[in-house]
């Protein structure tokens, strides 16, 4: 039994439930059992098409239980108004669940866990266990989240924004046991893709890529964090790289460009370049001016205030900073950074120390006090 | 077997046994193998089977009480100074209370400046369990 190709199905036959009009936890409760009954029948039977197969089994499964429900009246005027199975057409009904599971009244982590189990087809253990909350919590999670979205329609399209919000965070979440939730969000995003003509999508992917491909580099044996300019660029992945840039040039050339986009594009700029010393700075700033007209986020903001620093020299980042809130994440790492190649070590050590106390995970942390300490004893 | 919490602290408790300056203050080869150590420690006990789980936190804490229903909830401010501030613990999970003195012990002499170890103070607290279900 192929469990991939099983994983990668349930969010289509999910779909098919929902838009046929099943409530959204009775439907996945309807899936996982056609599921179960796949994993007993298939092997000594397998079907000729496995998801009209799953969708009928799935339908089957949620008349009966509907039938059976307190509010069989209203379900059975449902089901007379609703054609029987039968064939499943080819339109895309996962797209619905994009949106679903990234609808506005969810909040993200509830949206998160809500995606990967519906959309990602993840088991809730797997979810629980990249979360590292027991199962029962993330189950309870995943049905409040449920409940949340049992009454909402989809008629028309949702937020394309709030789903690639939901994406990313996805990606940012890393990885930990069995999932991989970079990976995961990878291949959601890329089936999105298929689904959802909008340079953002492709923005996402491109950036999704690149910043992937640099993954193997990022931390050291020891699993400290080894920060860009020191990475030993033989060990990025040039096919991820090659893929990321070509989604992005596609997608630019449409000239519709978004914040997915621009951090893309400077995501491209260092995939780019040979060595730390070539990088394109003067682009990358460039990039990070539309970035800031897009977005006008503080933290692009700050991530300005680097390359201008790299590009035009110490003193004028350490001006682009000046107007920002010093209580940002990774100010006080900025700054010290700045202050360093302006030649101000004390002021470096003292900053390095202070973004070391602020730091919100342990890998960073270290690398922030390891600075500090190199600069303080040498 | 039985739990017990091991807490590191940022400060407060005993007095130092060594007059240590803070992290910062060491060599950056001291401050990573300080951690080696600590990352060893925790992996040598998965691989004895009485590792249950450790976290760092953050220095930032903030005390939080209740000042009655619909005022905002009273905070001390930023200023964490005099508080004993815990900057992580490890769960265990051992036979003995002796094999959980040893393992503290242990984790106390972490190398500091100078491959030293620190000789810190760390507090074991045991785990409270659920009453043993009587069964006639």
């Amino acid at each position: 039994m192929d469990e991939a190709m099983l994983r990668s199905l349930t969010p289509g036959v999910l779909g098919v439930l929902v838009r046929r009009g099943a409530d959204f936890a009775a439907a996945e409760d309807a899936v996982q059992d056609a599921l179960v009954e796949a994993l007993r029948v298939w092997p000594d039977d397998p079907p000729r098409e496995p998801k009209a197969w799953l969708v009928t089994v799935a339908w089957r499964r949620f008349l009966d239980v509907a039938r059976a429900d307190a509010a069989r009246r209203r379900r059975e005027d449902l089901v007379d108004e609703e054609p029987a199975p039968g064939p499943v057409p080819e339109t895309d009904d996962t797209l619905r669940l994009y949106f679903l599971c990234a609808h506005p009244s969810l909040t993200p982590s509830s949206a998160v866990a809500l995606t990967l189990r519906a959309v990602g087809g993840l088991t809730t253990r797997q979810i629980a266990r990249a979360y590292l909350v027991p199962e029962a919590t993330m189950a309870q999670r995943i049905s409040r989240a449920k409940r949340t979205v049992a009454g909402v329609r989809f008629d028309q399209p949702g937020d394309v924004a709030t789903v690639l919000r939901v994406l990313y965070l996805v990606f940012n979440e890393g990885y930990s046991g069995d999932v991989d939730l970079a990976a995961e969000a990878i291949r959601l995003t890329r089936q999105l893709r298929v689904a959802v003509d909008h340079p953002e999508v492709s923005g996402l992917l491109a950036l999704m890529l690149l910043h992937h491909a640099r993954r193997a580099s990022r931390t050291g044996p020891d699993g400290a964090l080894v920060p860009l300019a020191d990475q030993d660029r033989r060990r990025w992945d040039t096919g991820l790289i090659a893929e990321g840039v070509e989604i992005l040039q596609t997608a630019l050339s449409r000239d519709r460009l978004g914040e997915f986009q621009a951090q893309a594009a400077v995501a491209a700029l260092h995939a780019d370049a040979p060595t730390a010393a070539a990088t394109d700075w003067v682009q990358i700033v460039e990039w990070y001016d539309e970035l800031v007209r897009l977005t006008a986020s503080p933290v692009a903001r700050l991530n300005r205030a680097v390359a201008v620093g790299e590009a035009d020299g110490p003193r004028a980042g350490l001006a682009a900073l000046a107007p920002l809130d010093a209580d940002l994440p990774r100010y006080a790492a900025v700054a010290a950074y700045l202050h360093e190649r302006d030649g101000d070590r004390s002021t470096a050590a003292r900053l390095y120390a202070d973004a070391a106390r602020r730091a919100t995970n342990l890998a960073e942390r270290d690398h922030l006090t390891r600075q500090a300490a190199r600069l303080n004893t040498r | 077997m039985a739990k017990y919490l091991l807490l590191k602290h940022y400060r407060g408790g005993p007095t130092p046994v060594t007059d240590m300056p803070m992290l910062d203050r060491w060599t950056p080869e001291e401050v990573s193998a300080h951690v080696q150590y600590m990352r060893d420690f925790a992996a040598r006990l998965e691989s004895t089977g009485e590792f249950v789980d450790s976290q760092a936190l953050s220095p930032e804490g903030t005390f939080v009480r209740s000042d009655g229903e619909g005022r905002p909830p009273v905070t001390d401010g930023p200023f964490a100074e005099t508080k004993d501030l815990i900057a992580g613990w490890m769960v265990i999970d051992v036979d003995s209370y002796e094999r959980a003195l040893d393992l503290a012990a242990e984790l106390s002499a972490a190398p500091g400046q100078g491959g030293e170890p620190i000789h810190e103070w760390l507090e074991l607290r045991p785990f409270l369990t659920a009453p043993p279900t009587i069964t006639e």
